[in-house]
């Protein structure tokens, strides 16, 4: 099969460089203002980092800051054991009753609104409430929902790497008489881990970045990160905000430069194998 | 296979373990089902079973009290009743304001996506066509946008489209217009928004149909004869057609019921769905007219998710 020829035209950078453009310089004005001294967010006046110092004796915020990690941390942890089941079982598990309903609800959680799905949440955590006495809506209920979603994402990603995987090395170890928990922790886990981590880096950013949901199921004195800021830009543009969303920008960027390393190293390395077997 | 069947086959007799725990037992017995329950269970629990709610509650009526419905089941004096509240579906076919915030979000969303699109698919198409080292990096700045956080980027569109932005300012500079144009707070920015948020999920799903076609299938149409428009519409098109319709849903579904830009960039007459139910959710404390406006909004949706999520299925099972 041939794929697409690389193609040096005018046009193809023109593009590239529009669209870029547009993607990046909004980011980067944000940037440009978080160092400005005037409190105006549109007004340039002089070089100063008082918004990030202000920042950082913001104890609101940085309280918001501790709770999104907190629950960041353990809802992607939890959604990558939840979605590399549930990844397994759709792969390799062939039809069973109850995959067609599975594969559903690891699907639709993608694309669904996050208005309803944190109003249905909501209704579920009221009702239990009443039922149970629990659980108290805060951090846990924050935790419980961002699971949920983050299971589909994790699933995704982990069931296209299983997918690609041959087969016969899981198939081989079965035949020689490894029970099924064998293979899959001495065979299957190793093979996928790059996936796992993919997995739990998405789920952790996508927990971090969730608004309404947690809006919806969380409770008094819960507020994480997004929330705050919510709060805050609602009122309109503040340049502490600015110094904040440069920071995380900026840990975006490094994580952003680490990714493109290991992938620069990867296709290194692939083309010294190409030429490896051409050598023979 | 050599390498693979000597170190199992050593270990191979020693498996069958003659003392194990009833728990090890079970599992091994029941492991199967285990591992099917667990995320079965949670996404049904979490995900499925809430839906129900929703719509039990659409059929409530709503009360000033905590909490803030009625029961649609009572049982009293030996008398079992069910009472079912069709009001707040009748309201939403009779109040302007909420049929209005339908045609505004479907609207609003048919058109950011088409945007998308057209923003989209040439970006694909310039990412797909350069060197494969080359191919990776700008994945990646496509990509990268959309892990930081998205309440950053719609900030971040809060400063370029102020009435004295870096927008206006340009725009007066180049002569095009002599007075700042209100952009934010109005539709413009609301378009401008989902575009510009959305935009990745648009471009990765065409990106991968479009490295997934077989160019000799291009270059046998160039070669027959058919000018490269003609090509792009009847071949290279229909091919990724997949990923075409997958990054529309993506687009599409989410920007329905979006909530942050139009509370953020729109304007006080920026009825958006999302905005509408949370408003009734926290301010009205009108939780049955809430869950009726999500239950009919995902029914108009389902269409779309469906075709998602055959769609998705299609193209990973096609990979298999």
């Amino acid at each position: 099969m041939n794929s697409l020829p690389a193609v040096r035209s005018p046009w193809r950078t023109a593009i590239l460089i529009t669209g870029f453009t547009l993607l990046y310089a909004p980011m980067l004005l944000l940037v440009i203002y978080s160092v400005n001294s005037s409190p105006l967010v549109t007004v340039w006046d002089s070089f100063s980092l008082r918004w990030y110092v202000e920042l950082f004796h913001d104890s609101k915020m940085l309280k918001a800051v501790s709770l999104s990690l907190t629950i960041a941390v353990l809802a992607a942890t939890t959604a990558v054991v939840l979605g590399t089941l549930a990844a397994v079982v759709l792969v390799r598990f062939g039809r069973f009753r109850g995959s067609t309903s599975l594969a559903f609800m690891l699907t639709a959680p993608l694309v669904m609104p996050d208005v309803i799905t944190g109003l249905a949440l909501l209704l579920l955590f009221v009702a239990m409430g009443h039922a149970f006495g629990w659980p108290e809506r805060g951090m846990i209920t924050i935790w419980m929902a961002h699971v949920t979603f983050c299971t589909a994402y994790v699933a995704v990603v982990i069931s296209a790497r299983l997918r690609e995987l041959d087969r016969s090395i899981e198939e081989a170890a079965m035949d020689l008489g490894a029970t099924p928990l064998k293979v899959f922790f001495v065979i299957t886990l190793p093979m996928i881990a790059p996936a796992i981590i993919t997995g739990w880096l998405l789920a952790f950013t996508l927990s971090l970045d969730d608004l309404v949901i947690s809006r919806f199921v969380t409770g008094a004195g819960a507020n994480t990160l997004p929330m705050e800021i919510m709060n805050s830009v609602r009122r309109g543009m503040n340049p502490e905000i600015n110094a904040l969303a440069s920071l995380i920008l900026l840990v975006v960027g490094i994580a952003g430069f680490i990714a493109w390393r290991i992938l620069a190293h990867k296709e290194k390395q692939r083309v010294r194998d190409i030429q490896k077997a051409a050598r023979g | 296979m050599s390498q693979y069947n000597q170190p199992v086959a050593t270990s191979a007799p020693a498996t069958p373990q003659p003392k194990l725990s009833l728990a090890a037992r079970l599992l091994l017995k029941h492991g199967r089902k285990l591992v099917i329950v667990l995320p079965w269970l949670w996404l049904f629990m979490l995900f499925f079973l809430p839906f129900l709610f929703v719509l039990k509650m659409s059929f409530a009526e709503s009360l000033r009290s905590s909490p803030p419905y009625t029961d649609l089941i009572s049982w009293a004096d030996d008398q079992f009743s069910l009472v079912l509240n069709f009001s707040n579906y009748l309201r939403l076919f009779s109040e302007e304001f909420y049929i209005g915030s339908y045609l505004q979000s479907l609207k609003l969303a048919a058109i950011s996506t088409l945007i998308c699109l057209l923003i989209g698919y040439p970006l694909a198409w310039a990412v797909a066509q350069s060197k494969p080292s080359v191919r990776n990096i700008l994945l990646l700045l496509v990509l990268l946008p959309s892990w930081t956080s998205f309440l950053v980027r719609v900030y971040a569109l809060m400063g370029l489209l102020n009435n004295n932005g870096v927008l206006n300012n340009f725009l007066l500079w180049l002569g095009v217009i002599d007075r700042p144009v209100e952009i934010l707070y109005t539709n413009v920015a609301v378009y401008i928004g989902i575009v510009y948020c959305y935009l990745p999920f648009m471009v990765l799903p065409i990106y991968a149909a479009l490295t997934r076609i077989d160019y000799s299938l291009v270059e046998a149409s160039l070669d027959l004869g058919a000018g490269p428009l003609k090509t792009f519409f009847q071949v290279i098109v229909p091919l990724t057609k997949g990923g075409v319709i997958a990054g529309s849903m993506l687009v599409f579904i989410p920007a329905v019921g979006e909530y942050v830009i139009p509370e953020l960039l729109g304007g006080k007459d920026t009825a958006m769905i999302g905005r509408t139910i949370l408003s009734e959710v926290f301010s009205n404390r009108d939780w049955p007219m809430a869950s009726a406006l999500a239950v009919s909004i995902l029914l108009i949706l389902t269409l779309p998710i469906i075709w998602f999520h055959k769609h998705q299925n299609k193209q990973t099972g096609a990979k298999a």
